[in-house]
């Protein structure tokens, strides 16, 4: 055994040699606030250790399941995750399926590579651009408004848009880009499955129906389970830049609680127990997920 | 699609009309962007801009110009998307070729080590304080460092090198090449797609940071020019709600409007310039991605 390490040391030295520098940065900046988690449970000094200092045991977790400003986030998180996905993940699908039936190549290609563009602005642009389209004074969707008759409205300052804004936003930003995946599907689709539905008599409608979806099934639910382990994360940096006191009703979320509270206010403990709590959720979220696309749909991440 | 109904023309002709739309709304808020930060303030507030700049002028831009933060921040972000770049260039490299050695003893569970972290970490917090306890707050390497590898990247890599054939790498070796001499003589060079490909990731991500360098950067002469953009904005919501607008240091008032576009276009164009030309990279990423999966 230990003859075996040594040559295959000496064999493989330098691909070790290579691995170090990245092990060392797993070990430092992955495992090391995983194990930071522990904070959850211990009550922190400032310049303390990252790990805490006194053993309190559920102490945080009961002080957050008790706070019903923590459960109104929680619920503000499901909710607008899952309006997102309900919304967002079956648009990508429609677009693709949509554009594959477009004739002219070029066309196509010009539509699809202007449809992903968004996805590479910052979320400060994104928000940048919200701020100045939605403006109650100067922009140009008020403006309409305006000249329709209406009031002008404060959408950024009113609760009743975030969700909407958030998830327009959300498909025009991402729409394309989470399209890609399933326009190379669709290209992988075997043409003689059309030819044989076409002799059957089936028009595109049922050959999108028939031939079309099964095709790019295990495609659409590969993507169905990323998306369900990640449901909770929130594109939260837009959230941050969005949001305002008088609309944390609705659009405060897990991630920007967590921020709020643990950053800006230093309460490290709490939210280190907020976090712990997320991501256990996600974990047993996308493990759940994923054994059921096991059983029932054949395809697994794992 | 030789035979096409009737049914299926009005779809066609519905479907172009919608790509149409989609190509419209993609860009609109752009191309207003665009024309709002070339217009005339009162013009703007009149809601007469839309399409094209009225009342042109370069106000705006010669506003943002003549701020020395503005520029600082421009730097700090070509610093940190040239050098965050490289790292991380560097040590994906580093931990996707050996990865792509199937015959590397250790190599699963090396992986799974790694490949766990994108399912669960430590969050938010845990790693802030980590950083803080490394003394790397203020310092540039707050931002080039902790998240130097995204373990996806590294994985479309590692698949990309795994598909090159091996008889090859195998050749090299019996003519006495190292494995890092494979690694720069062989293997780099025939994977100039995949390197280009999440070279573009990871500088349109460090480009596009404020995150982090607003939680970890606390002077000024460190921001990135999106966390300019950033407090501009920002600056114009407290303005807003407080009912007053912003005038800037120099004699002629400026609506932020006009500022705040104009900011928006220069944080922008950079990426707007260039990709064109490397789109077709990115596609690929997706691709080379989703072969694992």
């Amino acid at each position: 055994m230990a003859g075996k390490i040594r040559k295959s040391l000496k064999k493989y030295y330098q691909l070790y040699l290579l691995l170090a520098l990245p092990v060392i940065y797993f070990v430092l900046f992955k495992y090391v606030p995983m194990a930071g988690v522990v904070l959850a449970f211990r009550k922190y000094r400032m310049g303390g250790s990252i790990f805490g200092e006194k053993w309190v045991g559920f102490k945080y977790f009961q002080m957050f399941l008790n706070d019903p400003e923590f459960w109104n986030v929680f619920k503000n998180t499901f909710v607008l995750s899952i309006l997102n996905f309900l919304i967002g993940f079956p648009i990508p699908i429609i677009f693709a399926l949509m554009l594959n039936e477009i004739g002219s190549s070029f066309f196509k290609r010009f539509v699809q590579t202007v449809s992903y563009l968004p996805k590479f602005f910052s979320s400060v642009v994104v928000v940048g651009m919200i701020q100045i389209l939605l403006s109650p004074s100067s922009g140009i969707v008020n403006k309409i408004i305006e000249a329709n008759g209406g009031h002008s409205i404060y959408f950024l300052t009113e609760a009743a848009w975030f969700r909407p804004i958030y998830i327009a936003s959300d498909i025009w930003q991402f729409m394309g880009w989470n399209a890609i995946i399933y326009i190379a599907a669709l290209t992988s689709v075997n043409p003689d499955l059309y030819e044989a539905a076409e002799i059957d008599g089936a028009g595109r409608w049922k050959q999108t129906i028939h031939v079309t979806l099964p095709g790019i099934m295990p495609t659409i639910a590969i993507t169905l389970i990323m998306s369900a382990g990640y449901i909770l994360s929130l594109g939260f940096e837009k959230i941050l830049l969005l949001y305002s006191p008088s609309i944390y009703d609705v659009a405060d979320v897990l991630q920007t609680y967590t921020y709020r509270l643990g950053i800006v206010q230093s309460n490290y403990s709490y939210t280190t127990a907020v976090g712990l709590f997320q991501s256990v959720i996600s974990l047993v979220l996308i493990w759940g997920v994923n054994k059921f696309s096991k059983n029932v749909l054949d395809t697994s991440l794992w | 699609m030789k035979h096409a109904t009737n049914g299926y023309k009005v779809f066609t002709a519905f479907n172009i009309l919608f790509m149409i739309f989609v190509i419209v709304i993609t860009l609109f808020p752009f191309i207003y962007m665009l024309a709002v930060s070339f217009s005339g303030n009162s013009a703007v507030l009149r809601g007469d801009v839309l399409f094209y700049p009225i009342d042109f002028t370069v106000t705006a831009y010669r506003n943002i110009m003549n701020d020395a933060q503005f520029w600082v921040g421009y730097r700090n972000t070509l610093i940190y998307t040239v050098g965050g770049t490289l790292i991380s260039m560097a040590m994906t490299v580093a931990c996707a070729y050996p990865l792509s050695k199937k015959q590397l003893p250790g190599r699963g569970p090396l992986l799974m080590f790694m490949v766990f972290t994108m399912y669960f970490g430590g969050g938010l917090i845990p790693f802030y304080l980590l950083v803080r306890s490394l003394h790397l707050i203020n310092t540039v390497w707050a931002i080039l460092v902790p998240g130097a590898i995204s373990v996806y990247n590294m994985i479309v890599m590692k698949t990309f090198f795994e598909g090159i054939p091996q008889d090859i790498e195998e050749a090299a070796q019996i003519d006495g090449l190292s494995y890092i001499a494979t690694l720069f003589k062989i293997v780099l060079p025939l994977s100039k797609p995949v390197i280009a490909t999440i070279t573009l990731f990871y500088a349109v991500g460090f480009w596009n940071d404020w995150f982090n360098a607003m939680i970890y950067l606390n002077s000024n002469s460190l921001y990135p020019v999106t966390l300019y953009l950033r407090n501009l904005l920002m600056g114009a919501q407290l303005a807003a709600s407080n009912g007053q607008g912003i005038t800037s240091g120099s004699e002629a008032a400026v609506v932020p409007q006009t500022l705040q576009a104009a900011t928006v276009v220069l944080v922008t164009v950079p990426i707007l310039c260039i990709y064109p030309f490397i789109q077709k990279y990115f596609v690929k990423g997706v691709m080379l991605g989703s072969i694992k999966g």
